[in-house]
């Protein structure tokens, strides 16, 4: 069945403010918002840095504005054991080849689930006022606490 | 079908990420946890259909999305359809050799939420699971509607405190019983039908997993929990998951072919229901004296229903 077969003055959908009727197979689709400048084969295979993302993906947005706390993240203490990456919430734990690199902060809310289910002791994540710089709460980091008998 | 490594967690977090931040979920979300270690379960290309609920209204307002993958919105309640559309569309291209590449992994995969399964989608779910398609199904039950204020559902459990059924004076919150979602869609004859929790990260892969390799309709209930209508502190969502299953609120298990059931996650120690409730702001009134026994009453359906499930899982019937 060739396009456009199925309208004829009579039967047909009008689109709105068109002045012809169109058949079913004509019809404007609904919103389609494509996530990527390019075509791309297999995302599943394409580290999130080398993605051609575009202005239509979440990736480019922020809600850093909704965070009034914020997780700060030590390296020395890290174990690399990705609980916090398997709960984030956001998106916002970047981990590459098995090792955690930091907190995406563009994208993170501050909810503070990856503080809780942080194994270490002290913590290598704990949670600071969104001003406070990360350099200087470093330096307010716990000593290790002691198992109490 | 190329599934990813999940002996541990280090191999397992090697998965490239496929949904973006910076989607409008609450901060603590579980729903947004299930979506990640699913889609990072498996490298192949997906197609996603979600009903209308949280996921879909915080994951793609216009001018955003957060899905890197085929996603399709329509309704309240018809993923499932919508899925089982793309499916038969699929094998009929794939037949006919006009797929651009036909040897591309392809899995279909559809996400509702509790109102959206239990009650809105349930005809379009039943059906599809009986026509047969071959997709995955996953309801992440956060047992109210929560997109559109907390309205009770069918899923929300006794004694709950939800703004349609108010606890007060007169009332304790829900009084009816939720509905066992899971023996529903097993009675279907769906090959594999489960409950998993995001806190069990591994068995909730392994699950996905399995789903995702199985021919045939498969469905999959996720307790996600809620910090905003199940009012808890956003930080604790994985405490508060893990009071839900080692208080055998929620049970973990799997039912094969509609018979063979296991179970897959045992506590160690078996908490009382108390400590779940005490966690949670819309149980609270159940503390009150004249409320007690509504707790003794959960914890007796609670044994009651443990002992079903390991009966069952013995008898493999």
């Amino acid at each position: 069945m060739s396009k456009g077969v199925l309208a004829t003055p009579k039967r047909g959908i009008r689109e709105l403010g068109a002045e012809e009727l169109v058949g079913w197979d004509e019809v404007t689709q609904g919103t389609i918002l494509e996530t990527f400048e390019t075509e791309v084969d297999n995302v599943a295979h394409i580290r999130p840095e080398e993605r051609p993302y575009s202005d239509f993906s979440s990736y480019t947005a922020t809600v850093a504005s909704w965070r009034v706390i914020k997780p700060v993240y030590n390296r020395d203490i890290c174990i690399d054991c990705q609980h916090c990456w398997v709960w984030c919430p956001d998106t916002s734990i970047v981990s590459r080849d098995k090792q955690m690199l930091g907190i995406d902060y563009d994208h993170c809310k501050g909810c503070g689930v990856c503080v809780e289910v942080c194994p270490t002791n002290p913590k290598s994540l704990l949670m600071f006022a969104e001003a406070e710089e990360p350099e200087v709460a470093l330096t307010k980091w716990p000593e290790k606490k002691k198992k109490e008998k | 079908m190329a599934l990813r490594p999940i002996k541990n967690l280090k191999e397992f977090s090697t998965a490239n990420e496929r949904l973006e931040g910076a989607h409008l979920l609450c901060p603590g979300c579980a729903h947004s946890m299930i979506v990640r270690e699913l889609m990072n379960a498996t490298d192949d290309n997906l197609v996603i259909a979600t009903n209308t609920g949280c996921l879909e209204v915080s994951t793609a307002v216009y001018p955003y999305t957060s899905w890197d993958t085929s996603w399709i919105h329509i309704g309240f309640e018809n993923a499932a359809s919508a899925i089982s559309g793309a499916e038969a569309m699929y094998k009929a291209r794939k037949r006919k050799g006009t797929l651009k590449d036909p040897d591309a992994p392809v899995k279909f995969v559809a996400f509702g939420g509790d109102g959206s399964t239990y009650d809105i989608g349930f005809q379009w779910l039943s059906g599809a699971i009986e026509r047969g398609h071959d997709f995955t199904y996953i309801c992440l039950d956060n047992e109210v509607y929560a997109n559109t204020g907390g309205q009770r559902s069918s899923s929300t459990p006794v004694g709950a405190s939800t703004t349609t059924a108010q606890a007060g004076r007169v009332s304790y919150g829900k009084k009816e019983k939720k509905k066992d979602i899971v023996a529903i869609m097993a009675a279907h004859g769906a090959p594999y039908v489960a409950q998993v929790a995001p806190n069990k990260w591994k068995i909730m892969a392994k699950v996905f997993q399995k789903a995702l390799e199985t021919e045939g309709p498969c469905f999959i209930n996720t307790v996600s929990a809620c910090t905003t209508e199940w009012k808890f502190d956003p930080k604790n969502t994985i405490e508060v998951t893990d009071l839900a299953t080692d208080t055998l609120i929620f049970p973990i298990y799997e039912i094969v072919n509609g018979t063979e059931l296991n179970i897959l996650y045992r506590p160690k120690k078996v908490l009382p229901v108390e400590e779940y409730f005490a966690a949670q702001g819309r149980f609270k009134h159940l503390f009150k004296p004249e409320n007690r026994h509504i707790i003794d009453q959960i914890q007796k359906d609670v044994n009651e229903r443990w002992e079903y499930l390991q009966r069952r899982e013995e008898a493999r019937v």
